[in-house]
This record gives C-alpha cells, sequence and structure tokens, in this order.
C-alpha cells in the first residue's frame, strides 16, 4: 500500500485536533450560554439581595450567595494553610522515603473519593460526634478535608518545579532552610500554588452532596457559624428536584457561573500580574 | 608564605565512589587560583567542599581536613551560616532568583539580618559599582533581573556575593553560559577583584585559566596531579599527564 503524503497526514492531522479543540469548547459555550440564556432575564436586583419566599419559588436569594461564601471561602481558608505546609514539608523538608509514600499514597485515595462519602463522615463526625449540628462550620470543616489532597498535589507540583539553582544558591549565600522556603521557594511556587487554591474554592462553591449533609439546607440568612445554610448549588438542585420554579433554578445556576468564570479570570489575572513582576 | 584556604588529605566519597582522593592544596589569599581537569574529575567537587555545599546531597562523606585562616570548617559548633557569608558561591548558569535586580542583591543582607547603621540601598549601590553594573542598572533597581542579559545577570549574581563581604569567592564554570565578549568583561571583573578577595575558579577553558590564574591546579580522576603557578603548569609542566591535558591531548 502506498503511504500517504507527509503532507497530507500533516493537513489530517491539523484538522483532526482542530475538531476536537472546537468540539471541547463547543459543548462548554452550549452549557454556559444555554443556562445564561434561560437563567439571565430571571435575574434582577430584587434576586440577588431578597430572602427567598414560599420555599424559593418567589424573592431572591441573597442568603444562598452569603452562605456559599462562607462555607466555602471558610473551607479553603483552612484548607490552603494545611495544605501548603504539608507540601514544604514533603518537598523540602523530608527525604523520599515510607512516610512520604504513605502521605501521598493517602492523599490521591482521599482525592478520589466520592463527595457524598465526604458528606457522611462530615455528618457522622463533626455534626453528630462533635456536636456541630447543621452548620456553616461543619459543612466548611467537611470541604476543607475534600479539597485538602488537591492543595497538597497541586502546591507539591508547584514547589518542586522551583529550580533546584535557587535553593543551593540561598544556601551558598548563608540563609538557613526555613528563610529559602519563606523568601525564594514559595514566592516562585505561588501562581502555581494559586491555581490549586482557586480550583479547590470552585470546587467547594459548586458542592452540592458534602454540604446537603453538614451545612444543610436552611433558607435563612446565616448569622453565625453555627447556623445551618444553603449554597447555591444546592439551592439549585432543590429547587429543580421539587419542581418548585424552573426559572430561579437556572436564574441561581446562573449566578453560580457567573461567580465561579469570575473567580477564574480573577486566579488567571493574578497569576499574570505575578509572574510579570518575577519576570 | 600566607595561606587562605588550605586542605590536608582530603578524602570524599559519594556513597560507594570515592571522589576526591587524598587531596592537598593551598591557596593563597587575594589571589586567583584556578582549578582544571577534564570533567568528572572533581573539580567542582572540591570547590564546593570550601563552603560545605556538599552537604546538601546525601550520602557524602568526608574526611580529612579543610582549614580556612588556619580553622577547619568541619569543626564543632562552627556557624554554617557564617561561613558561607565569608566563602560566597557564583555557580555556572546565571541564576538570579526572580525578584527585582536591588532585591537579588539585598538577599544575602537580609537573610543574615540588617545590622544597625547598614543602608540597605548603600550596599547596593556599591556592589553594583563593583561588578560595573550599577551604570547599566540603576534606572531599573525595580525591574525583574531575569529581564536582564545572560551577562548582566552573572554580574548581578558576583554583586549579589558580594554584598554580604565574603573573604572568598568560589566561580564554578562562571562563564560557561556567556559568549566570548562577555566572557572578557567578567575576566576583567575577576582581577579587578581578585585585589581584595580570594578567588577560586572552576573552568573547563584552559585559555580562561592561563589568561586570569596566578596559581592552577590540574585535577584528574579525583586526584590532585599538580599545583603551582600557572605560568608554570602550562608552559613547564612536571608531570606527564597534566602536559597531556594543557597540550590539549584529552578533555
Amino acid at each position: 500500500m502506498r503511504r500517504l503524503s507527509p503532507a497530507i497526514t500533516q493537513r489530517v492531522a491539523v484538522t483532526f485536533l482542530w475538531s476536537l479543540t472546537l468540539i471541547t469548547i463547543g459543548v462548554l459555550l452550549y452549557i454556559i450560554l444555554y443556562i445564561l440564556a434561560k437563567g439571565l432575564p430571571h435575574i434582577s436586583w430584587e434576586f440577588l439581595t431578597k430572602a427567598p419566599e414560599s420555599m424559593g419559588r418567589k424573592g431572591g436569594i441573597f442568603p444562598m450567595i452569603v452562605g456559599t461564601f462562607m462555607v466555602a471561602g471558610l473551607a479553603v481558608a483552612i484548607a490552603a494553610p494545611l495544605g501548603v505546609a504539608t507540601a514544604v514539608y514533603l518537598t523540602e523538608y523530608t527525604r523520599e522515603g515510607r512516610l512520604t509514600f504513605v502521605i501521598r499514597f493517602g492523599a490521591d485515595c482521599l482525592a478520589g473519593i466520592p463527595s457524598i462519602i465526604y458528606g457522611l463522615f462530615g455528618f457522622v463526625f463533626f455534626s453528630i460526634a462533635l456536636g456541630m449540628g447543621l452548620s456553616v462550620l461543619s459543612g466548611a470543616l467537611t470541604l476543607a478535608l475534600m479539597v485538602l489532597p488537591t492543595i497538597i498535589r497541586t502546591a507539591e507540583e508547584a514547589i518542586r518545579a522551583v529550580p533546584y539553582t535557587y535553593r543551593e544558591t540561598s544556601y551558598g549565600l548563608g540563609s538557613t532552610r526555613w528563610q529559602m522556603v519563606t523568601r525564594v521557594v514559595l514566592p516562585s511556587a505561588l501562581p502555581g500554588i494559586c491555581t490549586g487554591v482557586v480550583l479547590s474554592l470552585g470546587r467547594s462553591i459548586s458542592e452540592t452532596a458534602a454540604v446537603m449533609l453538614t451545612a444543610g439546607s436552611a433558607l435563612r440568612l446565616p448569622q453565625s457559624l453555627s447556623d445551618s445554610s444553603r449554597t447555591l448549588a444546592l439551592h439549585f438542585y432543590i429547587l429543580s428536584r421539587e419542581g418548585l420554579s424552573m426559572e430561579n433554578a437556572y436564574a441561581t445556576a446562573s449566578v453560580l457561573i457567573i461567580i465561579i468564570l469570575a473567580l477564574n479570570a480573577l486566579a488567571y489575572w493574578l497569576m499574570n500580574r505575578f509572574i510579570r513582576r518575577a519576570g | 608564605m600566607d595561606i587562605k584556604i588550605e586542605t590536608r588529605n582530603l578524602n570524599l566519597y559519594y556513597g560507594a565512589f570515592h571522589a576526591l582522593k587524598d587531596v592537598t592544596i593551598q591557596i593563597k589569599p587575594q589571589s586567583i587560583t584556578a582549578i582544571i581537569g577534564p570533567s568528572g574529575c572533581g573539580k567542582s567537587t572540591l570547590l564546593r567542599c570550601f563552603n560545605r555545599m556538599n552537604e546538601l546531597i546525601g550520602g557524602v562523606r568526608i574526611e580529612g581536613d579543610i582549614l580556612l585562616d588556619g580553622k577547619d570548617i568541619h569543626r564543632q559548633g562552627i556557624n554554617l551560616t557564617r561561613l558561607r557569608q565569608r566563602v560566597g558561591m557564583v555557580f555556572q548558569r546565571p541564576n538570579p532568583f526572580p525578584l527585582s535586580v536591588a532585591d537579588n542583591v539585598s538577599y544575602g543582607l537580609r537573610v543574615h539580618g540588617v545590622r544597625n547603621g547598614i543602608s540597605v540601598p548603600e550596599v547596593v549601590e556599591h556592589s553594583l559599582r563593583a561588578t560595573f553594573l550599577w551604570d547599566e542598572v540603576k534606572d531599573k533597581l525595580d525591574s525583574p533581573a531575569l529581564a536582564l542579559s545572560p551577562e548582566q545577570q552573572q554580574r548581578l549574581c558576583i554583586s549579589r556575593v558580594i554584598a554580604i563581604e565574603p573573604e572568598v569567592l568560589l566561580m564554578d564554570e562562571p562563564c560557561s553560559a556567556l559568549d566570548p565578549i562577555a566572557t572578557g568583561h567578567i575576566e576583567d571583573l575577576m582581577r579587578d577583584l581578585a585585589e581584595r578577595y580570594t578567588i577560586v575558579i572552576v573552568t573547563h577553558n584552559m585559555q580562561q585559566a592561563s589568561r586570569v590564574s596566578s596559581d592552577s591546579a590540574f585535577m584528574l580522576l579525583g586526584e590532585l596531579i599538580e599545583f603551582g603557578p600557572t605560568l608554570h603548569i602550562f608552559e613547564n609542566p612536571s608531570d606527564k599527564r597534566t602536559e597531556d591535558y594543557v597540550s590539549g591531548h584529552y578533555g
């Protein structure tokens, strides 16, 4: 059989890859535009700033917006320092051994567990055993556990990518290990660490199963960390599942999508700014 | 005779590999000493003994003595930070931190803690003047160091070491990533710096060794084959192996 000429193979390959890219972007755009088209017309200032009425058939989603940021924000605020510290320990303070293997293997296993299992654990441990009940705090702690492996592994990769010469040079100038980590390694790894943190924030915001069992689904505005709170994603789920109001469900979904897009845009902007500053 | 750095029967092992064999060498202050030899002969390893950088890698064992101003650098209770401040190192590739020009120069200073009465901007300016970089970068002290040319980056790395006022400068093939013109500039700089600092340079480039150094050491397979005045090493070596190497028969 005669082989195809390289020029034709090249054209076929390019067409093929382009089609795949188009399909990927197309699907993404279709989902986003479909939801925004169905949801945006129902979003108004009142919708964003009022409390829901009659189980969400009418009224707004203000308590859910606040609840979402409280639960997800607190979750990441707990998980990020823990995760980055673990990553620093794994990369800079130990040699590879059985302990690092166990920690890494554990983190990878945790990353693969379905979120409903985290929800069940959080419900049994934080809500019941520790007596937190259905609360913002219980939800945040559960989500923190859920995103911890992602933060550890992305931070670890980012720290490993920092050139060895930076470490060597820092030692050569007489710095201690801690000075090297805080002044050279972490600043250089910051863009990668931020990516992991923002990804985790996105996952926390859009989580439903784990928060349903731990933060609950109260419609009130949470007044403290021990109050139950319904997040946007859960509100959307309940509105559509119970057939309460598809208009408000799509409007809620639109708000959720806009928040996630804005967060990602912010992360990119921060990262670019950082990279430009660092050269 | 004055001696700045001295090793006595220095042996170094990476695990089972015997990387330095009975090296005994005496390095004079305020001069340039070149260490030459083919790749893998242990010249960088020897250089890294002088500021104890080999310890960063696990499985390294050192026997014998290394003396700085007559005092053992492996003695109990030595301040490693202070040792590395006294014995500064410039690496093969220009490796500024991803920080601004000024922050790179002041890094060592900040690491050691800025003492009272010391002005960081003054030290930055003084260190950049010492490498003749000041006029080129004085208007971009806050811009990223990685935006400089490779030669400027290497000058910056030398300034960064000078800022912590070392007594010895260890240079591990400082010009291997630079073009010949930039190399010439760095060599001029080294001659200038040798009036104040003890410089030990590892180089693959024999012309460079003969141009800048007053003493040369030739190493082969972890052994110090010959050590003496550079002119002697290059013009009239005592050992057949040195003669073969400097005349280009290997390496």
